[in-house]
């Protein structure tokens, strides 16, 4: 299973990406996997303010529904529109094309909490 | 530890890397590679999939035919030896205990095929109701393995010719005797067989070397979801009868005598007060799932009990339990997802038609 080493992780599946004060956010190629065949994408609305651990996005596969929570405290200023058309994109591409939502965070010092590429990896076995 | 029953083909399912869960009390495949790659291979070639879970009772005696024709729905003296029939178990209530296949595999010898989770609760209704001297009931589900091979190409699985749809043979295949009976949940022409649990891993290996694809519940609910056929647990259950899930086909109510008959009676006469119905999602939405609630002009109507995405269709499909005015092929319905309304449209069953 793909773990990038330059992104941090969420105990809930979802991948991070530092970009300045902004970070992207996707589910794991562990989590695309263990869906498989992602049929649908609903992507939060933008200006939304969202919380940590708050559900603000859902990816379903064809037998289930699962929420994407945002990692920590922030606002959405981006979200993967081509999601719409193009669900599969989840499942393709985790970590790129298939990114989900770009959060402006109100702290970085909250990014602490979340994991590196080691313990994710620990944590899926 | 769970405490969730292993099939006898459970470390095959681990050898190909199949995703495991929980269902009706055993461990079983979700899926291999992808719910939609297996779907697809058993629309278009062959699929194979694990049943061992599901119960095998075998009635017999001289009252065997006469008692159980008092326990099921359908009717059971229009069984030839060899064929066998889609049935209910019914509470006095009429709600259904469970769906299931009753085999006429002797002149007083039948053998009953029933839902994995309701295994016990059937058995002890039947023994409960069972009419000690002349009838023995024994239930077989620890003896037998079982898979259900589905699709265009079965028979190419085979040296042997298949029975005739619904009906159920014992043949020798590489030493191994096995009961092969033409049916299926799946809309192909398919074949269950069932097989000393010693012999499953053999028999499942030959089955795939052969070309068929290993299939897990996933594809198995998708697949029966497209034609419409229920599910136990969703679909069907003590508090719904036969009539209002629309399968009155199979009750005989011209038989004098079975549990339920008066309320089934009573429920084709003057009809029910919900029927169960099969819809559409009608444009780009989130796929429908069970209880996701159902509306007519901003009223709410009835509940979802099954839903998925379809993967020959393309679209969301589902069954809903809707108020009885409403449940008219081509009404356009409402379904509520995560507090957003959806259009969808009433369907014929069954949803998917094979191109012929």
């Amino acid at each position: 299973m793909n773990v990038p080493d330059d992104l941090l992780y969420t105990e809930s599946h979802e991948w991070i990406k530092r970009e300045g004060d902004n970070i992207r956010v996707g589910i794991t190629d562990h989590a695309q996997a263990e869906l498989t065949d992602v049929v649908f994408v609903e992507v939060p609305k933008k200006d939304r303010q969202v919380n940590a651990k708050e559900a603000i996005a859902v990816v379903e596969s064809v037998k289930a529904a699962s929420d994407i929570y945002a990692p920590v405290k922030g606002t959405v200023v981006d979200a993967n529109q081509e999601l719409s058309s193009n669900p599969a994109l989840v499942n393709t591409d985790p970590f790129g094309k298939g990114w989900l939502f770009v959060l402006k965070i109100d702290n970085a010092d909250d990014l602490k909490s979340l994991k590196d590429a080691a313990a994710y990896k620990q944590q899926i076995g | 530890m769970s405490e969730e029953k292993k099939t006898p083909l459970y470390h095959e399912h681990v050898k190909l890397g199949a995703k495991i869960i929980p269902f009706g009390g055993w461990l079983m495949p979700v899926h291999y590679t992808s719910i939609v790659d297996e779907h697809r291979a058993v629309r278009a070639n062959v699929g194979m999939f694990d049943i061992s879970h599901m119960g095998q009772f075998v009635v017999s005696g001289s009252g065997a035919r006469a008692w159980l024709n008092t326990m099921l729905t359908n009717n059971i003296d229009k069984l030839e030896v060899g064929q066998g029939q889609y049935t209910f178990l019914l509470n006095e209530r009429g709600g259904i205990i469970d769906d299931l296949i009753a085999y006429r595999i002797g002149e007083e010898k039948f053998l009953l095929v029933v839902n994995a989770a309701r295994v016990d609760e059937d058995f002890d209704w039947l023994d409960r109701h069972r009419a000690k001297e002349d009838v023995d009931l024994a239930n077989r589900s620890a003896d037998f393995g079982g898979v259900a091979i589905q699709g265009p190409n079965v028979a190419k699985m085979f040296d042997a010719e298949l029975p005739p749809r619904n009906h159920i043979v014992d043949l020798t295949i590489d030493g191994m005797p096995v009961s092969i009976a033409r049916t299926g949940y799946t809309g192909e022409d398919g074949v269950e067989v069932f097989f000393r649990a010693q012999d499953a891993a053999k028999f499942w290996n030959l089955i795939l070397q052969r070309g068929a694809k290993a299939c897990g519940l996933g594809a198995r609910d998708t697949l029966r979801l497209e034609m419409c056929y229920p599910l136990n647990g969703s679909d069907l259950s003590p508090e719904r009868n036969p009539i209002e899930a629309g399968l009155g086909f199979f009750v005989d109510l011209t038989k004098e005598n079975f549990t339920g008959r008066d309320v089934l009676s009573n429920a084709k006469q003057n009809g029910t007060k919900q029927k169960l119905i099969a819809f559409r999602m009608d444009g780009k939405g989130p796929p429908p799932r069970p209880h996701y609630g159902v509306f007519v002009n901003d009223a709410r109507v009835g509940e979802v009990t099954s839903g998925t995405l379809s993967p020959s269709l393309n679209y969301g499909i589902g069954m809903a339990y809707i108020d009885a005015p409403h449940a008219k092929i081509g009404t356009k319905i409402d379904i509520e997802i995560r507090g957003q309304k959806f259009p969808a449209v009433i369907e014929k069953k069954p949803l998917y038609k094979k191109k012929t």
